[in-house]
């Protein structure tokens, strides 16, 4: 659902709940072009790399309805072409100067990149900033390529038991707000779009004033800007970008979704409503997620995994990085023979027990170094960098960051008691259910 | 800095890369111990083994591990392939002395409790069953057992749910016992630590871990499965199709000319001539690509594809011309040097983190491939020209052998 996304192309993107150091890293540098671009640099020098990034932000919020998967569809079609570059000849040109490409799509924004060497990440600005202005979308091009994103669908969806609980939980657990639409759209509204749609969307979203560059890796600030102002600099400012102000309205009592497909094993998913990185409670939810799920010695793994081995695996994400409010999410896939019922029973007795009993103050030390461990782990990669700070600054601000470790510091075993409470409350709950079905 | 490799006086070697800019270890430690070395009806054996180590030592209960590893916010997980088990860990700095104690712990003083055993057999029988739901999966066991017969190669890692329930945990031990030895193993750490610091921790650690039987050469499979088509029916949207034969081994010498050949054919991403003919002239696939994978004693061919159930035989066809095509016709200059200049100036993107660098040095010293690989390479590639291209597709792709393996909805592919 919420967290699911459209790629272009398989690939493994490490998704998170952490932030980026101010800890040893350099600092963000912030520039605005007169266009209204906005460039984030962060200079790392420790392998001979660079990546580039553009992100748009627009995403599956702000489809409308009966348009669903529409920034995913004009995302693949980014990649047919400009007067200067022949359809999917960006990817060639990148692969060809020993570089790799690609790009996503999720519900707040949509991201086109390629890491490079110091010396060639100048051909992706280039291209980035030509297709920004001048993407064809050609005509010829939008039926075949309607038919590989269906492909995609079924591929990432329709056959993956897991991902399609998701899109029905996420759907119920929405009512009016976008985020209860897939990424990828709807197979229906998928069918029903048309070259005209996409050629209306990115004339409304794609403008340098509704996107910024981030940039991370083995580059100097001096010699990129330069770049960076030639070619987007001449890319004209778009007129503003429509807001999405559509609110969720407060949940009043549990939901429930159910699932019949081929499956083995039954999956369960729990959703709660919960706010993000703009409520000061998000740093004691991002904890609590710790607490629960990370690492074998959680609560959830040791009781569920562990002790009482009713589960396979199960984890709690929290979406904290989102633009507007998303929620908490308790997912677990069931070991054989074990009942849902039982599964959700045995969580719902732990989250009651952190309700009623706080935390040890060793727990919570413990939560805190793994969050403050993985932190550090992150920044070993300058593409993981590079996407931590396009995800703070879509929803909150890339300076959000540097605040980041000094609110998890700062969460009390209270403020894990207090936050239990108040958001993961069966009235504020969605309940999303696999139930295994036999083939023909 | 310039790796560096060394041996222990346990035999065991020891590579290492200082990268001070981040308070952060990473190690990857390889163990000639995969499934190849268990026997069929023991299928599992190997798998259970690795997986153990990290559930009790002589010392420390499955939850002291836990509850200490979570603590300093570090990483330990254990693997199992055909060839090699590993451990992987990733620690802070200040934690490497507790990290390093618990890594020699598990892997020399394993305890292989029973109730420990019970779960994790339960566990992988479990994840036996949840990779059914994964038809790429499916297809790909399918497509082992097809092609390598009465093999280890032929068989899942994980074992089958009769094999995994039949281990014993007398197995365990004797398998743990013979092949997880100093001699046997290759550890690459790569971090803000020096070889000099790190191989005298080692030294300490792993002072009890005595040698044992060495390495065997690697034996190939002796029986090749011959062409067939294998069809498994699921209630899925698509088709997905494994079509494939055997490959190449790492140390062939054709294997460089070999990948330049497989980037033009479907490694190549977006640059390859499949993705071009089945995704973006057809729209018959979101993913196609083909790969040589390449072991010590033997290699593998496949190319892979989903498409709806309606257009399965339509994208087979397609495949199996562009297969045949490669090794009619010669590669066009263009199509040679983009994938000499992709694979040359992307090789260093493959060591953009510590844990990949890692991970990467065990790699070279495991294939014998030397320190100055990455001096090499680019070389090795840039001498492969277009009749070489052209000989080895003739050599090692046969149309004629190819096992095609369909995981989908058989009655709509068959009214196709």
């Amino acid at each position: 659902m919420f967290w699911q996304r459209g790629v272009r192309y398989v690939l493994t993107i490490f998704f998170f709940g952490v932030a980026l150091s101010n800890l040893h890293a350099a600092p963000v540098q912030e520039f605005v072009l007169d266009n209204g671009l906005k460039v984030l640099l962060l200079e790392d020098h420790k392998s001979p790399a660079v990546t580039f990034q553009v992100w748009y932000r627009v995403g599956g919020r702000n489809e409308k309805d009966g348009k669903s998967g529409l920034a995913h569809f004009l995302e693949h079609m980014m990649f047919k072409g400009t007067p200067s570059t022949g359809p999917e000849e960006y990817s060639r040109i990148i692969a060809k100067n020993g570089g790799r490409s690609n790009a996503f799509t999720s519900s707040d924004m949509t991201v086109y990149f390629a890491t490079m060497s110091r010396e060639k990440i100048g051909i992706e600005l280039d291209l980035e900033a030509d297709r920004m202005a001048n993407a064809l979308l050609g005509e010829q091009y939008f039926e075949p390529e309607k038919k590989v994103i269906q492909e995609e669908r079924r591929l990432r969806t329709e056959d993956n038991p897991g991902s399609a609980l998701s899109e029905v939980t996420g759907a119920v657990a929405f009512m009016i707000h976008p985020y209860r639409r897939p990424v990828v759209g709807w197979m229906e509204d998928i069918q029903r779009l048309t070259r005209q749609d996409l050629v209306d969307f990115h004339k409304l979203y794609y403008a340098p004033n509704n996107a910024f560059i981030v940039v991370v890796g083995d580059f100097s600030t001096d010699e990129i800007m330069p770049k960076i102002r030639a070619a987007f600099g001449k890319v004209s400012r778009g007129a503003e970008a429509p807001k999405v102000s559509v609110q969720e309205p407060e949940q009043q009592g549990e939901r429930r979704a159910i699932l019949k497909k081929e499956a083995e094993l039954p999956f369960l998913l729990l959703f709660y409503h919960a706010p993000n990185l703009q409520n000061a409670d998000s740093f004691a939810l991002e904890v609590l997620s710790v607490v629960l799920a990370g690492g074998r010695s959680s609560r959830l793994y040791h009781e569920l995994v562990y002790e009482k081995r009713l589960v396979r695996g199960v984890d709690a994400d929290y979406s904290r990085v989102s633009v507007d409010p998303m929620g908490f999410s308790i997912t677990a896939q069931l070991l054989l023979g074990i009942q849902p019922a039982n599964v959700e029973r045995e969580i719902y007795g732990l989250l009651e027990k952190l309700k009623s009993e706080l935390i040890t103050d060793r727990e919570l030390q413990k939560s805190k170094n793994q969050i403050e461990a993985a932190f550090i782990f992150d920044q070993d990669s300058i593409f993981g960098q590079a996407m931590k700070i396009g995800y703070y600054e879509v929803t909150g601000g890339w300076r959000q960051l540097n605040a980041y470790l000094d609110g998890i510091r700062k969460v009390t075993r209270e403020d894990i008691q207090r936050v239990a409470r108040q958001y993961l409350d069966a009235d504020r709950r969605t309940v999303g259910t696999l139930i295994p079905t036999k083939g023909q | 800095m310039t790796p560096k490799r060394t041996v222990l006086s346990n035999g065991m070697v020891l590579l290492t890369s200082e990268q001070r800019t981040l308070p952060m270890v990473s190690i990857e430690l390889l163990v000639d111990a995969g499934s190849a070395h268990e026997s069929a009806p023991q299928a599992g054996l190997a798998n259970l083994t690795a997986k153990l180590l990290t559930y009790g030592t002589k010392r420390r209960s499955a939850v002291q591990i836990n509850e200490t590893l979570d603590f300093i916010g570090a990483s330990l997980e254990t693997a199992c392939a055909q060839d090699t088990a590993s451990l992987s860990m990733t620690v802070l700095k200040k934690d490497l002395g507790t990290g390093l104690e618990l890594l020699a712990d598990v892997l020399t003083q394993p305890a292989f409790p029973q109730p420990e055993i019970d779960r994790q057999k339960q566990a992988i029988i479990a994840t036996i069953r949840a990779t059914e739901e994964n038809p790429g999966a499916v297809a790909g066991k399918a497509f082992a057992a097809a092609l390598f017969p009465q093999s280890p190669y032929g068989r899942p890692v994980e074992g089958t749910e009769a094999s995994v329930k039949a281990l014993q945990q007398k197995n365990l031990q004797d398998f743990f016992a013979r092949y997880y030895r100093p001699n046997r193993s290759i550890i690459a750490v790569v971090g803000d630590v020096s070889e000099q610091e790190i191989a005298s921790l080692l030294e300490t650690a792993l002072r009890s871990w005595s040698k044992g039987e060495p390495s065997a050469v690697a034996t190939a499979p002796v029986k090749i499965g011959s062409s067939k088509l294998v069809r498994m029916n699921k209630d899925l949207t698509q088709a997905n199709i494994i079509m494939g034969h055997i490959g190449v081994a790492r140390g062939n010498s054709d294997y460089y000319a070999v990948q330049v050949m497989n980037y033009v054919l479907g490694g190549g991403g977006f640059s390859s001539r499949v993705m071009d003919s089945i995704r973006n002239e057809r729209g018959l696939a979101y993913s196609v690509y083909s790969f040589f994978a390449a072991e010590r004693s033997h290699g593998t061919f496949e190319f892979v594809m989903q498409t709806k159930n309606e257009t399965a035989m339509e994208a087979i066809r397609i495949g199996n011309d562009e297969i045949r095509r490669m090794r009619e016709e010669p590669v066009s200059d263009q199509e040679l040097n983009d994938a000499k200049d992709y694979l040359i100036g992307s090789f260093p993107l493959r060591f953009d983190t510590n844990r990949k660098v890692a991970s990467f040095l065990a790699q070279v010293e495991y294939f014998k491939l030397g320190l100055d690989y990455p001096d090499r390479y680019p070389d090795l590639i840039r001498s492969v020209n277009g009749e070489e291209v052209l000989r080895v597709a003739k050599q090692y792709l046969h149309p004629e052998m190819l096992i095609t393996v369909i995981v989908g909805n058989l009655k709509k592919i068959a009214e196709k």
